[in-house]
């Protein structure tokens, strides 16, 4: 593709052309007018948008080669042999098979041209029959018309690569180290895509960058916060540098739909999926794993959806995202998808299966990483009517070596939920009763690091109460749990291990009535926000969870999403604009202080910037903890002088703006003097021009309604 | 705070004006029939009967025995301010919208909408010292403007006639050549409000674009601008302190049915220096539409989309606001 020019394509063509890259002054170069020599500006999505266009024209057309050489009198016959081969795979288009003929001997080619009416479909007849065999000496070679001129280009001797003298790069990771420790954090809003600081000391943002169509469908961090990725009908895009956005990579995938970061950022799939020319074939999926740095493509997948499909059972026509869940924890080593009885796990060393082949599980629904280590826990529902029971088993990566497992009984579904650090599995199991007309809820608890991985069973203490929402706190022991009934349901808090009682569960409390459908735990554990999203129009609770006490209640009215930052300190609750009203996002301290709020039309995606784990060790942050006092000094002395500055600053713009505003205020007062004797020769003479100056007189006036008399008679009676 | 209901019209409010001594207030609404009302306890004390169409505006002269209407009949009439008989009738090819009159209440000009194929005009009319004198003449008729005029104003000294309307322009005119003087684009949509300030130097517009908007009057300059979060369609001037207010909401026919905070229905105060909202004050649940000052400042009144008149006197906290 001629508008996707790589890096080291160009770096190639240097090669050939023995020009070293580092001796160039790109400054010096001057192009004449009118002329780019092909190479498309990155900001010039208009140019782009053309040549897209064009290319569109040859992408669907194939050249099939080795075919029979053939006298005139049999070209008919030959043309339908082919005919009927490639309309198989698509439509061809009218007239859109083409045989060249040799002038003089009139015998054919040995070739042809086909046109189909997608670039997909053409995609798929090379793929399908290149190397088809019509008989012993003719095996069909088919390339796209596209690839010719490339092809072409090829230098007929080989040339070792020049290696490049290493340069540095941009400190990508220079956010980090803000004076002012600050956050960053992207959003959407009509067609801008904005960068900013969140400067809560001074309650505004700060603009790192800003563009207009940026992406053309959203925008995505990655899980470290060194790139941020866009999405364009050419591909995906990373973004970052030391205090900029730049073009890191480009990552070509036509139509890319969906994209997910490794959780380490070495990797990037993207997938898209494509109509398929007929319709009762499902879509065609593609997918393909980039490697983040270098751009390039470490393996791809091609299929059809049913082929990616999750759901052994259900069967659901769909394709839920990520196809592939990375595990390992930040290693990258390995990434698993779930197949129809059975789990692929790929190993990242060598993008192939782990000893070749997947993991076998018959009638497996559900799979899901432990955050941190190499362990996979799956789901198997129950078979043949419930004489299997269903189980839930953790599995070893790579020796495949079941390391625990439960077997559970008249079982409706499960989910899991991993704690953070890998130290717990929850696993949330919702059974039938006994009539099987109805299910309740209980807990599956597995503590991962202790031997043996003791599993203990908690049931609500009513346990017909429906689960409507669960959380782990990140890093810690305790978990919530919103249950019981709309509209007022309960919230629970559980840890795993309290002071006096290590090894088992304990509820911590239960609070009644909130008005809450979801847990948003601060990354720094001990705070939550219990919030009513939806159906309760926004309603906040700041609650904290070591003290067991509400800090504030809010409320951002029709609120849709929530985010803490990634330390823990503000919390942004937005409105996206699936609500008509009151787009745009709110800004509140973690312990429910609304800091300040941003109003945007058409808002439609926030995001903080993610950090890296901390260096520190435990016991580091155990003793910065402890010490906090001295630390924190520091810290309120820059609070106090950012705020002296502020205050200074609004008194200097308040007595800007009363300066202006007298100065208005005293000309019209002058005006209207000088323009007293006309206004008064308007109002025929009338003296009265003081507007301002007339008095209320209180006149009392009493009005005799009515005047009766009568005679009332008292008896003097004795007693 | 406690407002004063006054209920008495049977469709939404168009607009509200005080009598210059601050003890009458007169309602328009989409029902037939202005209404006057005590401007003190909320009391009614008549109706203007005669109009068959919404009205859409009223003024008052200066010592408070006329009042000119204009409303959707086609027509904008003359009335006794006291016994609520019509004194006479201007008739218009198209519904009448804005009327004011001129200092001295000798003048008043009547916008007139576009409709049908007739375009909107600015009709200026002489108005008669002795009702029986009352002829339907026009001194001057401006014309130009593209959509409806939903308000036009005298200008310092009659000398000017300010407009603003659908096209979202706002333009001074000669009022005795008919010149267009000044036009300005500061608004994005349809203005829908303008009020004066008591000495007439300085006036607000409010918009649907979400904004309000203070001008000179003479230079057409802009002074300030303040933003809110829903369209604008009523402003008011305190003419004691430096404030302004704003009322509105979501159209009506876009109103949500899942929450009266949706709507934004508030009434909201800001400094008008500072351009800094202040506070807002609830109550509506519909829109909005018209807004009024007490001339003394101490109390104001809104009328919204649900019918009522909301009357309120300011507490003595009101008087000591500090931003």
């Amino acid at each position: 593709m001629a508008d996707v020019l790589i890096m080291n394509e160009i770096e190639a063509t240097v090669g050939r052309l023995g020009i070293d890259l580092s001796q160039v002054d790109y400054d010096s170069i001057r192009l004449p007018p009118g002329e780019d020599f092909g190479i498309v500006s990155d900001d010039d999505d208009v140019y782009q948008d053309d040549q897209l266009e064009f290319d569109s024209g040859f992408g669907n057309i194939i050249v099939v080669d080795n075919l029979p050489v053939v006298p005139r009198e049999k070209y008919e016959k030959l043309e339908g042999v082919i005919r009927k081969i490639y309309s198989q795979i698509g439509v061809i288009k009218e007239e859109g098979l083409w045989m060249p003929v040799d002038p003089e001997s009139h015998k054919t080619l040995g070739y042809c041209f086909i046109e189909y009416n997608t670039p997909q479909e053409a995609e798929v007849a090379r793929e399908k029959t290149n190397g088809y065999k019509l008989d012993r000496a003719h095996v069909f070679v088919v390339n796209m018309f596209d690839d010719f001129e490339k092809y072409m280009k090829v230098p007929d001797e080989w040339a070792p690569p020049e290696f490049k003298p290493y340069t540095p790069g941009e400190n990508l990771q220079k956010w980090l180290t803000d004076e002012k420790a600050r956050d960053q954090f992207v959003f959407r809003a009509g067609q801008d895509t904005e960068v900013h600081w969140n400067d809560a000391r001074q309650a505004k943002t700060e603009l790192v960058y800003k563009r207009a169509y940026w992406t053309e469908s959203f925008v995505q961090w990655s899980p470290l916060g060194t790139y941020l990725a866009t999405v364009h009908r050419q591909g995906a895009a990373v973004w970052g540098g030391a205090t900029t956005f730049n073009r890191l990579m480009r990552y070509a995938h036509s139509q890319v739909k969906l994209i997910d970061f490794s959780p380490g950022e070495k990797y990037l799939v993207t997938y898209s999926s494509h109509e398929p020319s007929n319709p009762r074939d499902a879509n065609r999926v593609v997918i393909n794993i980039f490697d983040v740095r270098t751009g390039k493509v470490m393996r791809d997948f091609k299929g059809s959806a049913d082929e990616f499909a999750i759901g052994g059972t259900g069967g659901v026509a769909g394709v839920s995202w990520p196809i592939f869940r990375w595990g390992g924890g930040k290693e990258d080593n390995y990434f698993a998808k779930l197949g129809k009885n059975m789990i692929s796990v790929y190993e990242t060393e060598t993008f192939s299966l782990i000893d070749k082949k997947s993991l076998k599980v018959e009638n497996v629904v559900d799979f899901c990483w432990s955050p941190t280590d190499p362990i996979l826990s799956l789901f198997v529902p129950e078979l043949g009517g419930g004489n299997q029971p269903a189980r839930v088993s953790l599995v070893q990566i790579p020796s495949k070596e079941e390391l625990r497992q439960k077997n559970l009984f008249s079982v409706s579904d499960c989910k899991m939920y991993w704690q953070s650090n890998g130290d717990y599995l929850a696993v949330k199991v919702d059974r039938y009763t006994k009539t099987k007309k109805s299910t309740y809820t209980g807990f599956e608890l597995f503590r991962i690091k202790e031997r043996d991985i003791p599993i203990e069973v908690l049931e609500l203490d009513n346990k017909n109460d429906k689960i409507i929402a669960f959380a782990w706190e990140p890093k810690g022991h305790r978990f919530a749990v919103i249950h019981g009934d709309n509209p007022r349901p309960d919230v629970s808090f559980y840890s795993m291990r309290t002071a006096n009682n290590t090894g088992r569960v304990s509820k911590l409390t239960t609070l009644k009535g909130k008005q809450a459908n979801a847990l948003f735990w601060s990354p720094a554990g001990r705070f939550i926000v219990l919030a009513g999203l939806k159906g309760f129009n926004g309603q906040l609770e700041f609650y904290n969870v070591e003290e067991l006490e509400t800090m504030a209640t809010a409320e951002h009215f029709m609120a849709t999403d929530i985010e803490w930052d990634p330390t823990g300190r503000y919390v942004a609750t937005s409105v996206t604009s699936v609500h008509e009203m009151e787009n745009g996002f709110n800004i509140w301290s973690f312990n429910g202080k609304l800091l300040y709020r941003i109003l945007k039309d058409h808002f439609f995606q926030f995001l903080w910037r993610p950090r890296p784990p901390s260096f520190l060790t435990p016991e580091k942050e155990e003793e910065i903890s402890k010490n906090l006092k001295k630390y924190s000094k520091k810290y309120e002395l820059e609070d106090q002088d950012v705020s002296m500055l502020l205050s200074e600053q609004e008194r200097e713009k308040r007595r800007m703006l009363k300066e202006e505003w007298e100065k208005w205020v005293s000309e019209w007062k002058l005006l209207h003097e000088e323009e007293k004797l006309e206004r008064q020769k308007l109002r025929d003479g009338e003296a009265s021009d003081e507007e301002e100056e007339y008095q209320a007189r209180e006149i009392e006036v009493e009005e005799l309604l009515e005047v009766s008399e009568e005679v009332l008679s008292f008896e003097f009676g004795q007693e | 705070m406690r407002p004063i209901l006054m209920k008495g019209h049977e469709r939404p409010l168009t607009f509200l004006k005080y009598n210059r001594d601050g003890d009458l207030l007169f309602s328009c609404a989409k029902d037939h029939t202005p209404t006057v009302w005590f401007a003190d306890n909320g009391e009614r004390l008549g109706t203007y009967r005669g109009h068959n169409g919404a009205v859409w505006s009223c003024d008052v002269s200066r010592d408070s025995t006329m009042l000119v209407t204009g409303s959707a009949d086609q027509t904008a009439k003359l009335w006794n301010v006291q016994t609520g008989m019509p004194l006479y009738t201007f008739n218009f090819d198209s519904p009448a919208r804005s009327v004011d009159f001129a200092i001295g209440d000798k003048l008043a000009v009547i916008t007139a909408d576009p409709f049908m194929d007739v375009t909107s005009a600015i009709h200026v009319k002489p108005i008669a010292r002795d009702p029986s004198d009352q002829t339907g003449e026009s001194v001057l008729v401006l014309k130009g403007p593209q959509g409806r005029i939903n308000r036009a104003i005298w200008g310092p000294l009659n000398r000017t006639i300010i407009s603003a309307g659908e096209d979202a322009v706002i333009r001074i005119w000669d009022s005795e050549t008919g010149k267009l003087l000044k036009e300005e684009t500061g608004h994005k949509k349809t203005i829908t409000s303008l009020a004066k300030a008591a000495d007439g130097s300085h006036f607000l517009t409010g918009s649907l674009d979400k904004s309000a908007k203070l001008w000179d009057s003479r230079t057409l300059t802009l002074i300030k601008t303040y933003i809110t979060e829903r369209p604008v369609n009523a402003v008011a001037m305190s003419p004691l302190l430096d404030h302004v207010v704003l009322g509105g909401g979501q159209d009506a026919s876009a109103v949500t049915t899942t929450d009266h905070r949706a709507g934004k229905f508030e009434a909201k105060f800001y400094d008008k220096m500072l351009t800094e909202e202040i506070g807002g004050v609830k109550g509506h649940f519909g829109p909005i539409n018209a807004l009024a000052f007490n001339p003394d400042g101490k109390s104001f009144s809104s009328g919204g989309e649900d019918g009522y008149v909301r009357l309120h006197h300011f507490d003595a906290d009101y008087f000591n606001i500090k931003i």
